[in-house]
């Protein structure tokens, strides 16, 4: 787990982890007084992906790349805009439609810069976090997300 | 300078394996062997080349230390590295 906070500073607190982040707990009572706002984005596995009915993922990290990214992000995300708390965690391990992935939690004194924030560290996580995801389908194949033709094609060989 | 080669400093290096890359390759790292000098894009080279790893792409992305590398990164002995797939977290 990342902490970091100080002075005027957002608090930014970020982890990986392979327990459920279904919990509300981490996320509550986020920032201080001076905050008037705060936003929770949970990112959640869903039953259908591209017309295929899932039957459960597989998140893999390099859990230690992983950590120091999300701590950037977050703390790009501290430096653009005016909050005063971020949490990020994301999940890794079998996950099941329903369930939650990815959890972010973010506290600032204005609502505007609570949602610019919220918005840009799950963009960002999507497009730079080292995480993968492979889905199994009711039918039994099973892809790579995002890898390609290919990787699904060597996936189903491998069943 | 023939003399010099023969002592000179070879780099080995362990690059760590994940996802889809981590399967097709049926292990979870590859250690290469590099000039002094190597740099990440040679990294590449030498682990494209090696037995069952010709499904990697030209230009894969590579974190060196647990960052995001550019090609013409030199790399040194210790460092980390690992073969990041294209990315599906969130």
């Amino acid at each position: 787990m990342s902490e970091r906070g100080g002075g005027a500073d957002a608090t930014i607190r970020t982890w990986i982890t392979d327990g459920s982040l279904d919990g509300f707990e981490p996320f509550a009572r986020l920032g201080s007084a001076a905050d008037g706002a705060a936003v929770v984005f949970q990112g959640r596995v869903r039953e259908a992906s591209e017309g295929r009915e899932v039957t459960r993922l597989e998140y893999e990290a390099y859990a230690e790349m992983a950590e120091r990214e999300l701590e950037l992000i977050c703390r790009e995300a501290s430096e653009r805009w005016e909050v005063g708390a971020i949490v990020a965690a994301h999940r890794t391990g079998t996950l099941e439609p329903g369930e939650v992935s990815v959890s972010i939690g973010v506290a600032a004194p204005h609502r505007g810069q609570c949602y610019e924030a919220s918005r840009y560290v799950i963009e960002e996580i999507k497009r730079r976090l080292p995480i993968w995801k492979r889905e199994h389908y009711a039918d039994g194949s099973t892809t790579w997300v995002g890898a390609g033709v290919e990787a699904a094609a060597s996936a189903d060989v491998d069943q | 300078m023939k003399g010099a080669a023969e002592t000179a400093v070879r780099l080995e290096i362990t690059a760590r394996l994940f996802g889809v890359y981590r399967e097709l390759a049926g292990a979870s790292e590859r250690s290469v062997t590099l000039p002094a000098d190597g740099t990440v894009s040679d990294l590449v080279a030498a682990l494209r080349g090696s037995e069952g790893l010709d499904f990697l792409p030209e230009r894969p992305l590579v974190a060196v230390n647990r960052a995001y590398a550019a090609p013409e990164l030199p790399l040194a002995a210790g460092d980390e590295v690992a073969l990041i797939p294209p990315v599906a977290g969130g």
